[in-house]
């Protein structure tokens, strides 16, 4: 038995392929194979000798079984070896193309202004871009033929003849939308209004539309403080720095009294701005308390209630946080530009995250 | 405003430093936006003395100098003809930056003879035109700086120019007077007393004066005038002269030059007449419209209904408070001069400028507001000064109208600037500034000075106190939360859904553009815009000169410029406004996605092709689903005339309520818009979108079936003309229970299509999913279920199973 079973192990272990191997199953172990027959001749034996050759035979008939298995997925796996060698593809070809959008730098600060003062409790206010004449001047304390009016180079739309209205303007700030929403909610309020803006000025630093957001906050007992410190907190989150110092400037806007431009302090080493320190000082917004005027005018008793107001550029922060140089190319769509400022669709600033990466 | 820091000093005792003056008007609202510092350039050059001349042995005109300087004998070349031995000189150094010539010297060889630096003349280091020979100074030590030099014994060359920018609110600060009377009350120094002058006239005055009574209100309050005659009017003199020149004013004569003075001393503006061509009287009083007159800058103005002028007894003779007539003007051979000083309505002066384009400054200056209570003490100083410099004898002073009262008063409530500002400021302090910027106290009630018309209630009190204390020393302060706790979100639904929308376009590989909101006439119209209604009065440029009607034409011209660079396949998109009309309502936030040229640049992979309307089609669905659009949308056919009429659609809720618009671009809009195609596009309504009316987070729970479903494809044969969603719709309705979903999954169409199933005809094939819910599907009931597919798609389309 011990022939048999040196015998077809060595046959196992030398079969060259499946064949072979179901050849030597067929023999070995089969219906007619050379055990089978062993296990027929059981019958002849005696109890005693059954006893003693039977498990033998059952054992050999096992270990055959077990040597074939594994030589099949030896002889499956060396096949399949064979096959992968065969497979090869070159890696170093490129993925297949996927497009990757972009956000436009001014959508993307104007979320990431919007994120910072709702978590200060300002929600979003809007108003149209065709403004009336009234929202856009009279009710900011502009009166028709002001100066000031003069220096806003206000785009105005046609009139029809006979139509004797003061033709609509192009706002020119976001500011008719303090009128709006105080209009429309009362006081106490916080809103911002992030929007186009148009100015009829074109030149290296100036484009006939740019972007703003305005701020308001009105309540019984709103300072000028709270004013600079919500500033203060503004630049610090959104310039992502630990500190900032701002410095206010008196100034004047017909719709704010007192009015203050203010100055972020920064330094420009190496061509960078760096926020909040350095000794240069630079005018980043307008500001100020509203004028009791304009608080009557948009229905909000001055008397009873006051608080601040202000203005930023939207493109001139995206220019100065993200070093974008030049603001006309905003408006131009080139694609290089598009790709490079652009920001991608996951980008989603958040207070808990940072607003950017 | 320009100003220098001597005439400053006119009204001002200081002693500050050029820099702390910018400092402090910066501050103080007068914010600087310049200075000119000669001193800053001239520090370097020191005085020396030349020792010995001889002329250079190899040029005529030369000379080789020894010169005395704080480093020893120098040996200089110079070309001056003044250069001798025995002069005090300005020596410039090699190494020295020479501003006149923008060199920096260094030591040179001239004709052969070295030479250690030059000798300045005034044009070299800019302090005059001067250059007809070297500098040679009447006094100075050799080592001693040019600067302070100057300083001592010529301060007017070496004078700082200060320019700074004045808001609309602050007439007063048009004058030097009013910006030393801030300095002074910041503590910057002692505001010296007004000057005043008493000139009594020595006759009647000829020239009578008179205001219309429909010019008196809204036109003139008063007008002061008076003759002087016998004067003799040239040059002004050196210091007048100079003054002007510093600030960018040029000297023109004598009498002119006063005028300017005032304006720009006190912001007083005055106008001289040639007297003796003045016929008759003056009067005042508003145009009938047509009326003409050349003005001093010799352009020819004609009058709109209602201006405010000056005539005498035949014509116009001036534009009151704006610019004189030319006839009238004065020469050098006048010598009777009709002196006017008088107070224009702002308004007035604004409507009239504008209307007549002219930009003066004596425009600039009326229409802010003259110190009304100035207008006769400046008469009398203006007269003073006009006989000082040109002599002649003064008329008494005629009058029309009468000097308005400017007096107002209001409450200083000294605890306001606190409660406003937040700032803590002694109440006598408060009490001293506004004294000292000219305000009159009474108990608590502050009387305004007549040279500050903006100021009109008690915040601008707070105003004037908290700028002149400094807002530099205001500390923020927290502003409280108007909730505690965690911040509720503050975006409404349509402003997150606009982010939403953004962010989706994004994700599918568009790139955001932010385009003008106004385009060219021709491309709006296109895009069915370029009324009246949407146009700009005043526009830019042509390219920019009506609201757009649609984003798409704005995303075109984007896509022709990127074209004209190379890049042929772009993916474009817009979130933003467009207008219907010129009212403020009159504008719908549109979402416009744009697709150029090929889905991919080239690969081994075949990713390439060109874009087409499913393309387009996708995104806008894939946009309106992120937005929360309902899923059964119609597609309609009638897309406005910018789309391909046979390749658009619109996807709309209901027939009216369209949702977008999606498709191949009109060929001929493309050829006008000058992009290379393909080209598809969509145009998304985000406002359409109904919201949802149910409210909260929760989801209704998962039905998911444990039996297996079964799919089963049909194909038809139907007319070329029948729309996929028809078939789609009749399956979808043969078994509304069992049939989960019907998807096309093949069309063929085409001559080949034609060839096998006969003309107008094309093949359809759907794939249909059949969810059953309480039992598995035996093969009849599977079979009834495909039965009843065929006979509703045959019922709705005609069309039979293909073969």
């Amino acid at each position: 038995m011990d022939d048999l079973r040196q015998k077809y192990l060595d046959a196992i272990a030398g079969a060259g392929d499946e064949a072979a191997l179901e050849d030597i199953r067929v023999a070995a172990v089969g219906k007619k194979g050379e055990v089978a027959l062993a296990m027929r001749s059981l019958g002849k034996m005696t109890p005693e000798e059954r006893k003693v050759e039977g498990p033998k035979l059952n054992a050999l008939k096992d270990e055959i079984n077990a040597a074939l298995a594994a030589k099949k997925e030896a002889l499956a796996d060396a096949a399949l070896d064979e096959r992968l060698k065969t497979e090869w593809l070159d890696v170093t070809l490129p993925g297949r193309p996927r497009p990757a959008g972009t956000v436009h730098p001014v959508s993307q600060v104007t979320e990431e202004v919007t994120t910072i003062f709702a978590d200060m409790g300002f929600s979003v206010a809007e108003g149209p871009q065709i403004e009336t004449d009234w929202h856009n001047f009279d009710a900011l304390n502009i009166p028709p033929h002001h100066p000031a009016r003069q220096e806003f180079d206000t785009f105005y739309m046609h009139r029809e003849e006979g139509d004797d209205r003061p033709p609509h303007v192009l706002r020119t700030h976001t500011s008719p939308v303090q009128i709006r929403a105080m209009l429309d909610q009362g006081a106490p309020i916080r809103v911002i209004a992030p929007g186009r803006v148009y100015r009829s000025d074109y030149d290296q630093t100036h484009t006939p539309m740019f972007h703003q957001v305005e701020g308001l906050a009105i309540d019984r007992d709103i300072s000028m403080a709270n004013l600079k410190w919500t500033l203060e907190e503004f630049c610090r989150a959104f310039f992502e720095v630990d500190e900032v110092e701002l410095r206010f400037r008196a100034s004047h806007f017909p719709f704010t009294e007192p009015s203050a431009e203010v100055d972020l302090r920064c330094s420009w080493e190496g061509g960078k701005l760096h926020v909040g320190e350095g000794d240069d000082w630079m005018e980043i917004l307008g500001s100020g308390m509203v004028h009791p005027k304009v608080l009557e005018a948009a229905g909000v008793d001055a008397n009873e209630w006051q608080g601040f107001a202000f203005g930023i550029g939207i493109d001139r922060l995206a220019m100065l946080k993200y070093g974008i140089p030049d603001l006309r190319a905003f408006f131009d769509s080139d694609l290089r530009w598009l790709k490079h400022y652009g920001f991608s669709a996951l980008d989603m600033p958040t207070m808990r995250g940072g607003l950017s990466r | 405003m320009k100003f220098t820091l001597s005439w400053l000093k006119d009204h001002l005792d200081t002693t500050a430093s050029v820099d702390e003056i910018a400092e402090a008007l910066t501050d103080l609202g007068l914010e600087v936006e310049g200075i000119e510092n000669p001193l800053a350039t001239l520090e370097k050059f020191t005085l020396g003395k030349v020792k010995h001349a001889e002329q250079h042995p190899d040029a005529d005109r030369l000379r080789v100098c020894i010169v005395e300087t704080d480093e020893g004998d120098k040996q200089i070349v110079c070309g001056a003809p003044n250069a001798r031995e025995g002069i005090t000189v300005v020596i410039a150094k090699p190494g020295d930056y020479v501003p006149g010539i923008d060199v920096t010297l260094s030591v040179g060889k001239i004709r052969g003879v070295e030479s250690h630096g030059m000798m300045a003349s005034e044009r070299e280091l800019e302090l005059s035109d001067e250059h007809t020979g070297i500098i040679e100074l009447p006094s100075g030590e050799v080592g001693e700086s040019f600067a302070d030099w100057l300083a001592k014994n010529q301060p007017e060359k070496v004078d700082p120019v200060i320019e700074i920018a004045i808001t609309p609110n602050r007439p007063d600060a048009l004058g030097v007077r009013g910006i030393a009377r801030d300095l002074a009350a910041r503590g910057l120094g002692t505001l010296k007393p007004m000057k005043e002058a008493h000139v009594e006239g020595t006759f009647p005055c000829p020239i009578n004066v008179t205001i219309d009574e429909d010019t008196r209100e809204h036109g003139c309050e008063v007008f002061m005038g008076r003759l002087i005659r016998g004067v003799k009017n040239g040059p002004s003199p050196e210091w007048l002269q100079q003054r002007l020149k510093a600030i960018g004013l040029r000297p023109i004569s004598a009498l002119v030059d006063v005028t300017n003075f005032f304006t720009y001393d006190m912001n007083r503006p005055l106008h001289v007449f040639d007297a003796d061509k003045i016929r008759g009287n003056l009067r005042v009083h508003r145009t009938k419209g047509g009326e003409t007159l050349v003005g001093l800058d010799e352009k020819e103005y004609t009058f709109p209904e209602g201006a405010v002028v000056i005539s005498d007894d035949e014509e116009i003779e001036s534009i009151a408070g704006i610019m004189g007539g030319l006839r009238t003007g004065c020469t050098e051979e006048t010598t009777n001069v009709f002196l006017e000083a008088a107070v224009w309505d702002p308004i007035q002066i604004a409507k009239t400028g504008r209307a007549l384009k002219i930009n003066s400054d004596a425009r600039y200056r009326n229409e802010r507001g003259i110190d009304p209570a100035f207008n006769a003490p400046g008469l009398e100083l203006a007269t003073q000064m006009i006989l000082e410099l040109c002599g002649g004898e003064p008329s008494e002073v005629v009058q029309a109208g009468a000097v308005p009262d400017t007096d107002r008063a209001y409450k200083l409530d000294t605890d306001r600037v606190q409660s406003l500002v937040g700032m803590d400021i002694p109440a006598e302090e408060q009490r001293r500034t506004l004294e000292a910027l000219g305000f009159r106290l009474e108990g608590d009630m502050a009387h305004v000075p007549s040279w500050r018309p903006d100021v009109q209630g008690e915040a601008d009190l707070v105003e004037e106190v908290a700028r002149v204390a400094s807002l530099t020393k205001l500390v923020g302060k927290p502003l409280a939360r108007l909730h505690v706790g965690v911040p509720k979100p503050v975006l409404t639904p349509m402003q997150k859904r606009e982010n939403m929308a953004r962010r989706t376009v994004a994700a599918l590989g568009y790139n955001e553009a932010v385009t003008y909101s106004f385009i060219d006439k021709a491309s709006a119209e296109l895009f069915g815009g370029g009324s009246d209604a949407t146009m700009l009065e005043n526009p830019i440029s042509s390219e920019m000169s009506h609201m757009r009607p649609d984003l798409l034409p704005g995303l075109l011209q984007a896509a022709a410029r990127n074209q004209a660079r190379g890049f042929m396949d772009l993916a474009l998109f817009e979130v933003g406004p467009a207008f219907d009309g010129g009212e403020p309502e009159d504008s719908q936030l549109q979402i416009g996605g744009l697709l150029v040229g090929a889905t991919a640049p080239r690969d081994p992979y075949g990713s390439r092709r060109p874009v087409d309307i499913y393309d387009a089609k996708a995104d806008a669905e894939a946009v309106l689903s992120a937005i929360g659009a309902p899923a059964r949308q119609m597609i309609q056919r009638n897309a406005p005339a910018w789309w391909h009429p046979g390749r658009s659609g619109q996807i709309s809720l209901g027939p009216k309520n369209v949702l977008a618009t999606f498709g191949e671009l009109h060929p001929k809009v493309l050829e006008r818009m000058g992009v290379k195609g393909p080209a598809v596009a969509f145009t998304i309504w985000p406002e359409r979108v109904p919201f949802p009316k149910a409210k909260g987070a929760t989801r209704p729970a998962l039905t998911a079936s444990d039996l297996q479903p079964v799919e089963r494809d049909f194909a038809f044969v139907v007319d070329a003309d029948v729309e996929a969603l028809t078939l789609v719709n009749a399956a979808q309705g043969a078994d509304k229970k069992l049939i989960e979903s019907v998807r096309v999954f093949d069309e063929f169409h085409g001559p080949k299509a034609e060839a096998q199933m006969g003309a107008g005809k094309k093949s359809l094939a759907i794939t249909v999913r059949l969810q059953p819910s309480d039992k598995t599907l035996t093969d009849a009931e599977i079979e009834a279920v495909s039965q009843k597919i065929v006979d509703k798609v045959a019922k709705a389309t005609s069309g039979v199973l293909r073969g």
